[in-house]
């Protein structure tokens, strides 16, 4: 599967001029409100047409402004989940759900109805009317109804930015599931570092209606602050471990990231499931010598690599500590009174709860 | 409906003997013409007043406000303008009137073809309002939702915007029977007012005043009018508290 993107569009003072291509499992398209995020997903999907711009898949032209192509919404076959669920406040569950088999040339209730209502957890809501959903099994049901479409790309636009935190923890694995088994491409719009850590393989970072970095997740979200445009409090690194196991009695987990080992709080995986770990700069103290008698279960030892002066005083330290990268924000006064220079040894500090995951 | 005469056709104000209240046939036939004409009026503006209100809430085209007007202007003419107006365009040797005469057989004048006609004109802007309220209501998001899952424009119209909009045609279809019920101005110019014909409930109200001891007849009429008024209301809120908690907001 290849996604080729490439839109010029003006919209009053806003200009979008913004490529990317994706080869499969999900790709985020990250960056502030107002970045153009959403206009580009929305020319992907064909609800708006840029004034020049291609779109293709797999070798399929489905839009392109010099040929004069443009695929209509509803023969692209795409996807669309939008920040509200907009479910259909006429039909019942069922048929919301139904709604896009039809026109896929499926009928009846299939095998694959019952695989994707059992996927999402919506089985006992079938019968019920949308407004008696709360938020979170609307945007389930919505979910599942852009999937029964049989889409060949799933376009998810900041799917969980209407919910709160509790709905949003309840809504991620259901995605994290959708990913691995629906082998469906996803293109996903999020402004949540967190979120797209834990999803996305790809990200395209936008701002101001500019690709200003694109690359593997991993490379990508643990950039300098500066290349992210998510504002400062969530840049840090994103690091990916193999569960090793759990220790009940504590409720703590222990990922191996190359020869470091982490113990976090709160998560619920088997052992030798792949994780990813995002750690924010915020959340990391560095020693000078090993702590002891300390609350935090993780310290790692390592070598400072680079010092960067942030505009507000503070000061982003990298910190190699075997095979992980680790960034940490420290202020100027810390900085000089524990002398840290290039290439010192220094204890980085992570709390086991400060995880994201 | 064809020009034969009725075998008899009582004259207004011709009374049997008895109690004031005993409606006459010729009421009866008043009141049966009235219900008629209001529901075919009804019925056969439906479809148009739907495109109507569907290009004046979507449409972006060159001579929107020129059609607004237009749609609207029975509303602000007299009635005695719209009829004659009709009966200028839709009389025998009108333009109009010739032409659907010639390739459909329908004749308006003089018919209570032509009183469906001039209700149904009348009618029309009040029906159109309503659809078109209801219309611009909707949120269009659910329609963008329906075409990425596959719906064509005229899929997403019959699947979604039509059920969402049923409450405000419904009220848009009471409303221009009432108005029909109600029609005299334009349809008295244009159709005349013939017994058996074209003399609706109002124009039987009308003529009663008109002779020497016709009040008793007004009044019946007035009462039949009043009771067949508030049935349709009744019945339309009936409807729309049905429709509405079907299309219940999210």
């Amino acid at each position: 599967m290849s996604l080729t993107v490439e839109a010029r569009h003006q919209l009053g003072n806003f200009s979008l001029d913004a490529a990317f291509t994706s080869d499969g499992g999900v790709t985020a398209l990250f960056g502030r409100s107002g970045s153009g995020k959403t206009s580009l997903i929305n020319i992907i999907a064909g609800l708006l047409k840029p004034e020049s711009g291609r779109v293709l898949l797999d070798g399929d032209v489905i839009a392109d402004s010099e040929r004069r192509i443009f695929t209509p919404v509803h023969r692209r076959r795409f996807g669309y989940v939008f920040q509200e669920a907009r479910l259909f406040p006429h039909l019942s569950v069922r048929r919301n759900l139904a709604y896009g088999r039809w026109f896929a040339g499926k009928s009846g209730s299939g095998s694959d109805f019952a695989r994707i209502v059992d996927l999402l957890g919506i089985g006992h809501l079938l019968e019920r009317s949308p407004s008696a959903l709360s938020g979170g099994e609307k945007q389930r049901v919505a979910i599942g109804r852009a999937l029964l479409a049989a889409p060949r790309l799933l376009l998810m636009d900041e799917p969980l930015a209407a919910l709160d935190e509790a709905r949003k923890a309840e809504i991620l694995p259901y995605l994290e599931r959708l990913r691995d088994d629906a082998r469906i491409p996803i293109v996903y719009v999020s402004h949540s570092v967190g979120e797209v850590a834990r999803l996305a393989r790809r990200v395209v970072v936008l701002e101001n209606g500019r690709v200003t970095a694109s690359g593997a997740a991993a490379e990508v979200l643990s950039a300098p602050a500066a290349t992210l445009a998510t504002g400062r409090r969530e840049a840090g690194v994103l690091l990916e471990g193999e569960v090793e196991g759990t220790d009940p009695t504590h409720e703590l987990t222990t990922v191996r990231v190359g020869r470091e080992r982490l113990r976090i709080a709160g998560v619920t995986a088997t052992a030798g499931s792949r994780l990813r770990l995002h750690i924010a700069a915020r959340d990391v103290m560095l020693a000078t010598s090993r702590p002891v008698e300390i609350s935090a279960l993780n310290v790692l030892e390592g070598r400072i690599l680079t010092l960067t002066s942030e505009e507000d005083g503070s000061v982003d330290v990298r910190v190699n500590c075997g095979d992980a990268t680790i960034a940490a924000r420290i202020t100027r006064f810390s900085r000089d009174t524990l002398q840290l220079v290039p290439g010192k040894t220094v204890y980085a500090i992570i709390k086991s709860v400060a995880i994201d995951h | 409906m064809g020009g034969q005469p009725y075998p008899k056709r009582p004259r207004i104000g011709e009374r049997y003997p008895l109690d004031w209240l005993a409606v006459s046939d010729a009421e009866w036939t008043a009141i049966l013409l009235s219900l008629r004409v209001a529901t075919v009026a009804m019925i056969c503006s439906l479809p148009f007043a739907l495109v109507v209100a569907m290009l004046l809430a979507r449409g972006r085209f060159w001579g929107k406000t020129l059609l607004n007007g237009l749609v609207h202007l029975p509303l602000i003419l007299p009635p005695v303008v719209t009829g004659f107006l009709l009966l200028l365009l839709f009389g025998r040797r009108g333009p109009l009137g010739a032409f659907f005469a010639d390739y459909f057989g329908l004749v308006f004048s003089f018919r209570w073809t032509g009183a469906a006609l001039a209700c149904a004109v009348m009618a029309f802007p009040l029906m159109v309002r309503s659809i078109r309220l209801s219309i611009e209501a909707v949120d269009r998001k659910l329609e963008d939702a329906a075409t990425t899952l596959g719906a064509s424009p005229l899929w997403v119209f019959a699947t979604v915007t039509l059920p969402l909009i049923i409450p405000g045609i419904i009220a848009g279809m009471i409303i221009a029977f009432a108005k029909a019920m109600g029609e005299f101005g334009a349809t008295i110019t244009f159709v005349s007012n013939i017994p058996g014909e074209t003399q609706t409930l109002s124009a039987a109200i009308y003529t009663f005043t008109q002779v020497p001891g016709g009040d008793a007849g007004a009044m019946r009429l007035t009462i039949i009018s009043i009771i067949i008024s508030m049935a349709a209301l009744i019945f339309s809120e009936l409807l729309a508290t049905f429709a509405a908690r079907r299309v219940a907001a999210q």
